[in-house]
């Protein structure tokens, strides 16, 4: 398959509840209580408990290992953390993301600029992954 | 303040041995169904505790309490898998102060036997 610069991926959401959270606290280590308390979180002036800024990344990184046939097909990733994703008790907020294809390169391997976004709000920055994808 | 003199070294890290149940674990949050190889954040697991036990060295001097997570980059030569033994070495990479904030970018260098397998880039911001 053929793959043209400015192609647009199709879009993929992903829920995150504060189950999610203690799954990823505990997967990660990253026991930071502004992800699982939200009195302490709203006392170092945060609208509420965030998701790890690590679990949104993982999440796209996902999108993008998926798109390109695995894990082990992601080569490169990095994103800048720009708004948190906000997560209330009792509610599953989207993490919706999209991708443009950005460059494809001589060796094959593709650039994916990723869109992330939570209740409509741009959470990653310069989102990119450098992938092999798997025919 | 971070310790100027703290900016440019490296802070060799101690062996880990990654577990088949760490990368079910991980797996498991992102809805990866493969769990043979750790996904490419993975690595995150290992490095952010070795930036935090360098940053909070008496001779470097951070408040974790006061970190927030700026951007991150990886570089994924060998995907990490169970029973590989990992040592993450923590390079102070850049600095800079912005609006009386503080930048710390920690390169962390995760070798398994001796080979590099993952870079990856945290910048971290100390809060004023």
């Amino acid at each position: 398959m053929n793959h043209e610069v400015g192609t647009a991926l199709p879009e993929r959401v992903f829920y995150i509840d504060r189950a999610l959270l203690k799954q990823y606290a505990d997967a990660s280590g990253d026991q930071n209580p502004i992800h699982q308390n939200e009195d302490f979180a709203k006392s170092v002036g945060l609208p509420n408990v965030i998701a790890h800024g690590m679990l949104t990344m993982g999440l796209v990184g996902q999108y993008a290992a998926d798109w390109a046939g695995g894990s082990g097909q992601v080569k490169e990733y990095s994103a800048r953390f720009t708004k948190p994703v906000i997560v209330p008790a009792g509610e599953k907020v989207d993490l919706t993301v999209t991708a443009t294809i950005g460059e494809v390169f001589p060796d094959g391997k593709v650039r994916l600029d990723l869109n992330a976004t939570s209740a409509g709000v741009k959470v990653l920055g310069m989102a990119r992954a450098i992938v092999e994808k798997n025919h | 303040m971070i310790n100027p003199d703290a900016i440019g070294r490296t802070f060799k890290g101690a062996e880990v041995s990654i577990t088949q149940s760490e990368i079910d674990a991980f797996c498991a949050v992102l809805g990866e169904t493969d769990t043979s190889i750790a996904p490419p954040t993975f690595s995150i697991r290992i490095s952010l505790d070795q930036s935090q036990n360098v940053l909070t060295s008496p001779e470097v001097g951070v408040n974790w309490d006061r970190i927030v997570h700026g951007d991150q980059k990886f570089e994924i030569h060998q995907p990490l898998k169970a029973g590989d033994v990992v040592r993450c070495d923590s390079t102070l990479e850049g600095y800079k102060q912005m609006a009386g904030n503080e930048f710390v970018t920690a390169r962390s260098d995760l070798y398994v036997n001796e080979k590099l397998a993952v870079t990856n880039w945290s910048t971290l911001v100390v809060r004023a």
